[in-house]
């Protein structure tokens, strides 16, 4: 029994992995182009970056993951498909977007905590304005949004379980459907230990990261 | 024969004006000092001359080359701007390092990647140069040394190394030890002292009145935005024609 539950809650667990990959692989670029959006000397721009931020951040998630899985099909096109897939597709959309935005304020702040006089410096020793980022401004950010970007992709480990409302069976949801299909209450709560070990192994993974950036101040 | 030439500059932010009508003009091979009260608009100027801060209305002239006019939008493009400030570089007060280079890379990345560009110097040539200009400046054995790793003055000399890396045609100090512990000025001053000794063309805006008479050719003194006072160093320290560079060079001897 209890290997039983252990390998089906894998497979919830592997599908909540998968969000989570997606989510960062889709949101960390993306965010860092809102981030340049919600700086952009260009009005509009800015104005529409910042709505947007606000809009995703002062809504919740669940009801993110909802509008967007259901709203297309209202509107008699549903963009998502089928099935498993199609409700994975949108939860993965949901989470890029909303994790995005998190991530543009946090990266915009670790920009412009680094000191005017870096990008100074790049300029007089004529770099352009892509070298003074990638070559200056980028691994000094990187260094100061590691504390902040690994409390919110922890946080992002746990909100993959949101993904059941839309039915998608992920970690949680698998260990809940234990409850109703056999009346069992303990694999809900073994589904912990897959979150724990989640977590565990991203925290070794950012101290190492920051270990690594300590070499310089 | 002039290098620099600058023009009837002028710098407003907002409301305040902080350069009114500048003109001079600087000599190969001489070091120029601009000295001044805070505020007076020495940093500005030299933030103008390296396309930090755009002027309201002057030029700006390297080698008869017109580098900037401000009536002229065509002598500033973004693209062109980033090639002329190479005629000048800028030691910082802050010195401005790059945290996460070592004093070596700090000094040879500027010039690798210009030479990626344009091709040239290979990349050994390069750090070759890099590890000479650390030796110039004392620091043959700091060239593994993170910023972090070493003191204020050495800090500054890494960044002199850094400007002169770019072999610019003239090169810009703003006010170089003034974020220096006093005990640690002497070895970045020794350092321009040797520069102006080699007719390295230099501007040097500083606070220090006799390291300015005895290493500048020529001084500036600035006040609200005007040139009040300009001359031979000495002359003008020693025997300042102006009431006001008087009044701001009593100031010094007090103390």
């Amino acid at each position: 029994m209890f290997w039983n539950v252990t390998l089906t809650l894998a497979k919830g667990f592997a599908a909540s992995a998968q969000i989570f990959f997606l989510t960062l692989l889709f949101a960390l670029p993306l965010g860092l182009v809102v981030a340049f959006g919600s700086m952009s000397k260009w009005r509009p721009l800015r104005y529409l970056c910042n709505l947007v931020v606000w809009i995703i951040r002062g809504t919740p998630l669940m009801l993110q993951l909802i509008a967007f899985f259901y709203i297309p099909g209202i509107l008699g096109h549903n963009v998502w498909g089928g099935g498993d897939a199609g409700r994975m597709t949108a939860t993965v959309v949901a989470f890029s977007i909303n994790y995005a935005c998190y991530f543009s304020v946090i990266y915009r702040g670790g920009i412009q905590g680094v000191p005017v006089g870096q990008r100074e410096a790049g300029q007089v020793l004529g770099m352009t304005r892509r070298q003074i980022f990638f070559r200056i401004t980028l691994l000094q950010m990187v260094k100061r949004i590691v504390p902040p970007m690994s409390n919110e992709i922890i946080t992002l480990v746990k909100d993959t379980s949101l993904a059941r409302i839309i039915a998608v069976y992920e970690l949680t949801f698998t260990g809940y459907s234990f409850m109703k299909s056999s009346g069992l209450v303990w694999p809900l709560f073994y589904t912990a230990v897959f979150y724990l070990f989640f977590v565990g192994v991203l925290t070794i993974l950012f101290n190492y990261i920051e270990r690594r950036l300590d070499y310089f101040r | 024969m002039a290098i620099l030439e600058a023009q009837h500059l002028e710098k407003h932010f907002g409301s305040t004006q902080v350069l009114k009508d500048i003109s001079f003009s600087l000599n190969q091979g001489e070091a120029l000092s601009i000295i001044g009260s805070s505020g007076s608009g020495k940093t500005t100027l030299l933030r103008c001359l390296n396309f930090l801060e755009k002027p309201d209305s002057g030029t700006i002239r390297v080698r008869d080359e017109l580098l900037f006019d401000a009536d002229d939008p065509s002598t500033q493009l973004e693209s062109e701007i980033r090639k002329k400030r190479l005629h000048f570089g800028l030691v910082f007060q802050s010195f401005n390092l790059f945290p996460q280079y070592t004093a070596l890379q700090n000094v040879t990345l500027a010039r690798e990647l210009i030479a990626k560009e344009r091709g040239g110097e290979s990349r050994e040539e390069i750090l070759a140069a890099g590890e000479a200009l650390l030796e110039q400046m004392g620091l043959a054995d700091r060239a593994g040394h993170y910023p972090h790793q070493l003191s204020g003055g050495q800090q500054q000399r890494v960044a002199i190394a850094r400007a002169l890396a770019m072999q610019p045609d003239i090169l810009c100090f703003d006010e170089p030890t003034s974020a220096l512990d006093p005990e640690l000025t002497g070895e970045v001053l020794r350092v321009i002292r040797n520069l102006a000794e080699q007719k390295t063309t230099m501007i040097i805006v500083t606070h220090e009145m006799a390291f300015a008479r005895d290493v500048a050719d020529e001084v500036i003194f600035m006040d609200d935005g005007v040139i009040v006072e300009q001359g031979p160093s000495k002359e003008v320290i020693d025997n300042p024609q102006e009431e006001r560079t008087r009044q701001f060079l009593s100031r010094y001897s007090e103390t």
